[in-house]
């Protein structure tokens, strides 16, 4: 690991910067930063919103997993429960599909010049991080925990080799992809 | 099958993974090649400045550009990319701006300090990096309301960003109360093949097509 470049905050922070040029670049090329193309994907019209995410997924995670076998990267897994996932993805969901876009894009979009996700989006979703921090209290003593999973992989959960869970991956994401195209999506 | 037999895999497997890729890297080629006009390369002098100035790209090619992008950023940076712990952190800074160093006794801040950091530098760098984009393929463009909303719901401004704002507070309570987004959940998270995070993008997912279904 790169340990000493990772403790450099102001290379890191400059780092962060350029980084985050060439995922805005990219979203906004893969068009996804479009208010008609997300919205297209939630009502299962257009899949260009999949295809980037699942090959984001495949591309990187082919990168990750040996890199991490190289002693190179370390994972970064997030813990899980019904009570903060599920009904924090549920509630995200609603608000996505209601906006148009998500945190990230809706910034890509700003960028691009849409206003309704400036006006509407950033700032809405700066209020709900707010009201978030007033409920935090509640939600941390009584809902966060509930069915606790913990930081599991899926290969901890379906109990197979790390190889064979990316190589899995793999395989049913191109298979995806190519009945999507068989299907003209 | 050389390169199988290092993993171990069984012959069949092997030839079903070989098949596969044969199939996707087919179909890359033809999608790009029918999204790829020649017109769009006409003033241009070269592929890749013509490929900058390209509206959009293949699903598949901005996918694998971020992909990359990934190992890169936990390689360099050890960070995964993710875009809704700044939101928090900026909403901090607003709150700390107005009401000063009591919000920083809210238990929240406490967890996710309020600052600058790589994540913030990050959504900086993604608002710069869609405006290069579309500033240079002249896909920018300063809009009001979008497509397929006024198709379904008129031009009516005041409308259209009601409903972003309340969308987008919901968007702000849910991805902090899931603890992740569409970036850090559904992106960075599913290609760690961790387990909260499929099922953040299944929920993302799932209520997002309803209310979709729904509304329209």
């Amino acid at each position: 690991m790169l340990k000493k470049l990772h403790e450099r905050r102001r290379v890191q922070l400059l780092l962060g910067l350029s980084m985050g040029i060439f995922f805005g670049f990219f979203l906004q090329k893969g068009q996804v930063t479009k208010y008609d193309v997300i919205m297209g994907q939630l009502l299962l019209k257009d899949f260009t919103v999949v295809k980037v995410i699942l090959t984001a997924i495949v591309v990187g995670m082919l990168g990750i997993y040996p890199l991490k076998r190289m002693g190179l990267v370390q994972l970064h897994p997030k813990p899980g429960s019904i009570g903060s996932t599920v009904v924090g993805s549920l509630i995200f969901g609603i608000g996505f599909a209601l906006l148009g876009y998500c945190p990230g894009t809706a910034v890509g979009a700003v960028g691009q010049g849409s206003l309704d996700a400036l006006f509407g989006g950033v700032t809405g979703i700066l209020v709900g991080a707010a009201l978030y921090s007033v409920i935090y209290p509640f939600v941390a003593k009584f809902v966060q925990d509930l069915g606790f999973f913990g930081e599991v992989t899926l290969q901890e959960v379906f109990h197979v080799s790390e190889v064979k869970m990316v190589l899995g991956m793999t395989m049913f994401i191109l298979a995806f992809f190519v009945l999507l195209e068989i299907f003209g999506f | 099958m050389r390169f199988c037999e290092k993993f171990s895999l069984r012959r069949l497997k092997c030839l079903w993974l070989t098949v596969l890729l044969a199939l996707l890297g087919w179909f890359l080629a033809a999608d790009m090649l029918a999204q790829t006009e020649p017109e769009q390369f006409q003033n241009t002098s070269s592929a890749a400045s013509g490929l900058l100035a390209m509206k959009s790209w293949s699903p598949y090619l901005a996918g694998a550009g971020i992909g990359i992008l990934s190992w890169f950023a936990f390689l360099l940076s050890d960070h995964p990319l993710g875009v809704s712990t700044a939101f928090a952190k900026t909403s901090g800074m607003i709150e700390k701006a107005v009401r000063g160093d009591r919000t920083l006794e809210k238990k929240y801040y406490q967890r996710f300090e309020p600052g600058i950091d790589w994540e913030w530098m990050l959504v900086v760098g993604l608002l710069l990096g869609a405006f290069l984009s579309a500033g240079l393929s002249g896909d920018f463009v300063l809009t009001f309301t979008s497509g397929v909303w006024a198709d379904r719901f008129g031009d009516g401004v005041a409308w259209r960003w009601l409903t972003a704002f309340v969308g987008g507070v919901l968007i702000g309570l849910g991805a902090r109360w899931a603890n992740g987004c569409t970036s850090g959940h559904a992106l960075s998270g599913t290609m760690q093949l961790v387990a909260s995070s499929w099922v953040a993008a299944a929920g993302i997912f799932a209520g997002g097509v309803v209310t979709a279904l729904l509304i329209f």
